[in-house]
């Protein structure tokens, strides 16, 4: 039997249809790496707080181009303003990224389950991402960062290909200058005259990341293969299966259980996750018919 | 020479091992400092040793022409650097630059061979032990041949 995290849909707070898109005029685009861009939305009619858990995503809608399920990468305590990160991969991202300060975005959301912020205090908190993966994890460091004296020791490990395709580098400095935070980033290869950090996978920085095994949270999000060896590692340092949490990627389009496109064994990604518990999926992790 | 026994005896590598091993290997190996920017080899040399990182860290480097210096892995903090020492043809494959000061532990190979010919399960330790952390190695390698976090078109 397959157990979400978070079974029941958190979409539509607001009662409007989960299908329609609403209007969001661009107000910023930040170039984070040559292929990878950050867009801060507000809405066009109204001046609607976008209330949002971390973890969660929208479908944003590039009118005439496509659809697309993106990760909300903004601060939950600032709903605002809709934030999120985009990679420049197929051809409505592609669109997405190339959008200018005043048009129209369509936003439907937020979908899906939200990162266990709660169920996770008193925890230490392990946050290991990988390439992009970073992005849906930020409104959950944002919280922990908002919420600190309520958690346990904070260590995030982030990979990426090389020092160009680090996100939030400006982040990634102001929170390893402080001291309750543990901040340990590595590449897959670099020239020593761009980087001074450790080169190598990810999943290496784990066993020198300090945290108690037995109280602790690890989030993960990246290439599933990454997150496999992730989890491996984990175990090896004894955290259980239940305190490993995992966001999955499937094709997602209707983000309401409808379609069935991202269908995972007897769950659906977009209404069931994004985020599961490992314990919850291990029988289906990995499984390559699914 | 106590005081090498002890740091040998408490690090991961070595543990569970015999001490009377542990009074052997100590007897192959110095304390050593390297400052930043320092080899501490380079690709081609005799593997005549190996290193225990003890505090620092230390890139891996291969040379491109064109490219220059690129970075293969970093090694800090309690790793083990240099497994050529034990396989033919002992030659070192890359270079190794100290990133920050570093100190280790160097251990004389020839003196380590040496001491595993005389004392063979001394030897079979010591291979099982290295070839934990060359498996290590390959598996991260071929993670990342994999490019995981490349982009793939799907949207």
């Amino acid at each position: 039997m397959v157990l979400t995290l978070m079974p029941k849909m958190i979409a539509t707070a607001d009662g409007i249809d989960p299908m329609l898109p609403r209007p969001y005029r661009v107000q910023r685009v930040r170039r984070e790496t040559y292929d990878t861009f950050t867009l801060e939305l507000e809405p066009l009619r109204d001046a609607v707080e976008f209330s949002f858990a971390p973890g969660q995503f929208n479908m944003l809608y590039r009118f005439g181009v496509g659809e697309v399920p993106i990760s909300i990468s903004g601060d939950p305590g600032q709903p605002k303003t809709l934030i999120h990160t985009v990679r420049a991969v197929g051809a409505t991202t592609k669109a997405i990224c190339k959008m200018k300060r005043g048009q129209i975005l369509g936003v439907r959301g937020p979908f899906g389950s939200p990162w266990p912020m709660e169920e996770s205090t008193g925890n230490d908190v392990m946050i290991v991402a990988g390439g992009i993966g970073l992005a849906p994890l930020r409104p959950a460091i944002y919280h922990l960062l908002a919420h600190r004296g309520q958690y346990g020791r904070i260590a995030l490990l982030y990979g990426a290909r090389t020092p160009k395709d680090l996100l939030y580098t400006r982040e990634l400095e102001q929170w390893r200058g402080r001291f309750d935070l543990q901040v340990e980033v590595t590449v897959d290869s670099a020239k020593p005259e761009e980087w001074r950090g450790p080169v190598g996978v990810v999943t290496a920085l784990i066993p020198r990341a300090a945290f108690d095994p037995l109280h602790t949270t690890a989030l993960v999000v990246g290439p599933e293969i990454m997150m496999r060896f992730t989890v491996l590692e984990l175990q090896k340092c004894d955290v259980r299966d239940d305190q490993i949490v995992l966001s999955m990627e499937r094709n997602m389009k209707c983000a309401i259980g409808f379609c069935g496109h991202c269908q995972y064994g007897p769950t659906f990604i977009c209404k069931d996750g994004p985020v599961f518990r490992y314990d919850c999926i291990k029988e289906l992790f990995g499984k390559r018919e699914i | 020479m106590e005081k090498l026994e002890r740091l040998l005896a408490e690090h991961p590598f070595f543990k569970d091992l015999d001490p009377r091993y542990i009074q052997l290997i100590a007897g192959c190996a110095s304390e050593v400092t390297f400052k930043a920017g320092e080899f501490v080899f380079r690709e081609g040399d005799l593997a005549t040793h190996f290193w225990l990182i003890r505090q620092g860290k230390v890139s891996l480097e291969i040379f491109a022409p064109g490219r220059g210096p690129i970075m293969l892995e970093t090694l800090m903090d309690g790793d083990v650097m240099g497994w050529s020492w034990i396989v033919e043809p002992f030659k070192k494959q890359y270079d190794a630059r100290a990133l920050d000061l570093t100190r280790a532990i160097v251990f004389d190979a020839m003196c380590i061979r040496g001491k595993c010919e005389e004392e063979p399960k001394l030897g079979y330790e010591l291979f099982k032990r290295f070839s934990q952390i060359i498996g290590e190695r390959l598996q991260a390698t071929r993670m990342r041949l994999l490019d995981l976090y490349g982009a793939h078109a799907d949207a």
